[in-house]
């Protein structure tokens, strides 16, 4: 790790907010997606002579189809509750990463062009002219927001940023300044299949590479199915589980599971990634294209459940959003939606998430398993952000908290909680999500782990923690990548179904 | 009848109708808007009745606000159930005879005014106080506060020091409602607290005072948790199904 070129913010007992630095982010731009990728996705790559209408166009566009954007224009009375939510905040004091500061870059627009006060007298109610240097700060901030909704949780009219954030990056896109990483990424996956662009001969040998290692570590000849027609379950993981540490470890746990339980399971070539990146961009058919895949591969091999690894932002659109794009889900009243779910297995949720189908497995006794294994570890649970804020598992309001903490406790016998405040629907986000996991933005990244990072640095004084468990592939990978930089051990992290698969017990 | 009534009649009529008028058409505008995903902030009630609960529960009891910030939350919520009363009590002027209610209301609303005043107060400071707040306040937010403690103290004043001519300004009010027009009482305090009621009414539509009628449309707050379960989408998304299948 070289020495990084910014001031890490220090370990404190509680959380101070810090006293506003005016500035202190404006030099981050995340790089600009180049001309081929943004031709792949419909967009112009740079701004045109009519750049202005362009901005204008979209934004009234946007407002006239999303009531959350349309509302959340209006509602806001700036009474600063959500003004020391936010973990970019709290690691960076720029007032621009406040929640209702980052709603305002674009409010302020929405008031000078859109509503009578702002065209007669902007300066009494904060309206400004849109200019190239607003476009700007948009880029610079809406890619400084992870789009994890904790601003959503404390706002008294429940104003979600993201919402904000993802139509600033629609209308950033349609005047040609995309951001590269995230649309690089939606070119691969609606390309070749996956986020990583792992075609699918390469993916079947590494299931086949881990098949054997497997093997070679339990004696016991776990499969990894590929694209098999006629299996119960298609298992829809992200394309990280595949190869990147500790991901890998997770899949290795669920195969075990399957295993374990008996059932016929398949993975698919064809939609090998079960993350979603047009949630980051905010772009209704896009999001739809890619979650079509999962849609198609379902329909081709015939299953009759599908299963989703562990990935914060895929649940999200998975749990919220697929019965919606794809009509992956029931009550479907259309001839689109009944084609699918009249082949789902109504007696399950679908979709249905891992730590769904664990738990229920462990409370019927349906899997052995030896908690010791894991005595090793003394752990702590890390909720990420979009399972927290924007999806359920189980029955009930807050399974999403509940399971895969249930979990953790029937596969390991050390387990302590980090701060109340810092968990469940008030978690911090990691500092890497939406969109945000590339180098080019590690400042943001470091910074927005910060809160992270506290509240962890707390159990591991007072409990002695040394694992981190949590569900997404974007959480192990940002937290593999900044916890050195708080001097912590980059093997802390890891998921849920890592400690699964030590503890499980295989015939 | 003199000009000065003349003048606060036709004030009251136009403020209503801007104000009715206005709230009308956002509402409808707010309405009209599709949610194509379903969007609630999570763990969330899996009903509709639940649903209904928790709503209640932001407006009445402001339960985001209160786990975000207690001292917002307490002059915020002092702010707003003192004027909730002060404005019951104010239905007094508008009805002849009185329902029980508003009479039993009568004591309280004029002692809310002290709660709405110093929640109103407590707001403002914090606007210069608080670094992050005092950043993202703009001139309408000092003034819109402005306009509600004057609005408050001339009442106040009203009530507590120099009473107005009451009945009078009662037969006004009856009368603007049924085309009865009668004479305005003249006196100061009076008049600025009409022009600047008058003045709120019409400003509303048009402002963050849309906080109102936009909370029970934030789909955050007013979608039920069941998207496995019930399939939710929006006209210009059900094209989609049928374009590209």
């Amino acid at each position: 790790m070289a020495a990084p070129e910014f001031e890490i913010p220090k370990f404190k007992e509680h959380l101070e907010v810090p006293k506003i630095q005016e500035g202190s982010m404006a030099h981050i731009k995340s790089f600009i997606s180049p001309q081929p990728t943004q031709e792949f996705l419909g967009y112009p790559w740079e701004l045109g002579e009519d750049w202005k209408e362009r901005t204008l166009f979209k934004m009234g566009d946007l407002l006239g189809k999303y009531r959350s954007l349309r509302v959340f224009m209006d509602a806001c009375v700036h009474c600063g509750a959500c003004t020391d939510k936010c973990h970019y905040y709290l690691g960076s004091a720029d007032p621009k990463n406040m929640p209702v500061a980052r709603q305002e870059l674009m409010r302020k627009v929405y008031r000078r062009y859109f509503t009578l006060p702002g065209k007669i007298a902007p300066w009494l109610v904060g309206a400004e002219d849109l200019t190239k240097e607003t476009l700007a700060d948009w880029y610079s901030y809406y890619h400084q927001c992870s789009e994890c909704r904790r601003c959503s949780v404390y706002c008294p009219y429940g104003i979600d940023t993201a919402e904000v954030t993802m139509a600033g990056r629609e209308i950033l896109n349609y005047v040609g300044m995309g951001q590269k990483y995230s649309n690089e990424i939606l070119g691969k996956v609606q390309k070749i299949g996956n986020n990583l662009g792992l075609p699918g001969p390469a993916l079947e040998d590494t299931l086949a590479g881990l098949e054997e290692d497997i093997e070679a570590d339990t004696g016991v000849p776990v499969k990894m199915p590929l694209d098999v027609k006629g299996a119960e379950i298609l298992l829809v993981t992200p394309s990280a589980d595949f190869f990147s540490e500790p991901h890998v470890e997770s899949l290795i746990g669920y195969a075990k599971v399957f295993h374990a339980a008996g059932v016929s399971w398949t993975l698919s070539s064809h939609a090998s990634e079960a993350g979603n990146f047009g949630l980051f961009n905010g772009n209704y058919e896009t999001m739809r294209k890619v979650a079509m895949r999962i849609r198609d591969a379902a329909l081709e091999l015939g299953v009759k459940r599908i299963i989703v690894g562990e990935c914060g932002h895929a649940w999200r659109v998975a749990y919220s959003f697929w019965n919606t794009l794809t009509g992956l889900g029931f009550d479907g009243k259309d001839p689109f939606s009944i084609e699918l779910q009249q082949q789902l297995d109504h007696r399950y949720p679908q979709p249905m998430h891992i730590c769904e189908y664990t738990w229920d497995l462990i409370q019927n006794n349906a899997i052995k398993l030896d908690p010791s294994a894991n005595d090793d570890k003394v752990i702590t649970y890390h909720d990420s952000c979009n399972v927290a804020r924007g999806s359920r598992m189980g029955d009930e309001a807050g399974g999403q908290f509940t399971i895969p903490r249930n979990i953790i406790q029937a596969v390991a016998n050390n387990f302590h909680d980090m701060a109340a405040e810092t968990i469940g629907e008030g978690t911090f986000c990691c500092g890497g999500g939406g969109g945000l996991l590339t180098d080019d933005l590690i400042e943001v990244r470091v910074k927005g782990a910060y809160p992270r990072m506290n509240a962890l640095n707390n159990v591991v004084q007072e409990e002695k923690v040394n694992f981190m468990a949590t569900i997404c592939a974007i959480c192990k990978a940002q937290f593999t990548k900044v916890l050195p930089y708080y001097g912590f051990d980059r093997s802390m992290v890891g998921g849920v179904h890592q400690l699964v698969s030590a503890a499980i017990k295989l015939d | 009848m003199t000009s000065l009534t003349v003048f606060y009649i036709g004030l009251f009529y136009v403020a209503t109708l801007i104000l009715v008028a206005g709230l009308a058409y956002r509402i409808y505008e707010y309405s009209r808007t599709p949610a194509p995903l379903k969007i609630p902030t999570t763990p969330a009630p899996t009903t509709n009745a639940g649903v209904a609960y928790r709503m209640a529960r932001e407006v009445v009891l402001f339960e985001s606000l209160f786990k975000s910030n207690k001292w917002i939350w307490l002059f915020g919520w002092l702010f707003h159930v003192g004027l909730a009363l002060v404005l019951f009590r104010h239905v007094r002027y508008f009805q002849e005879p009185l329902w029980f209610v508003v009479e039993f209301v009568q004591p309280f609303g004029k002692y809310a005014s002290f709660a709405m005043v110093a929640g109103l107060a407590g707001l403002w400071a914090r606007r210069f106080l608080v670094d992050r707040v005092r950043y993202i306040s703009t001139p309408s937010d000092h003034l819109i506060l402005a306009l509600l403690i004057a609005i408050g103290l001339s009442g106040m004043m009203m009530s507590f020091v120099a009473h107005t001519d009451i009945v009078s300004l009662k037969a006004f009010m009856l009368g603007l409602m049924t085309f009865d027009f009668q004479p305005l009482p003249t006196d100061t305090v009076l008049l600025v607290h009409l022009t600047l009621v008058a003045l709120l009414m019409i400003i509303f539509p048009i402002s963050k005072l849309l906080h109102a009628p936009g909370i029970f449309f934030s789909p955050t707050r007013n979608q039920a948790d069941n998207p496995r379960e019930h399939r939710h989408i929006a006209p210009w998304a059900a094209a989609l199904d049928r374009d590209n299948g």
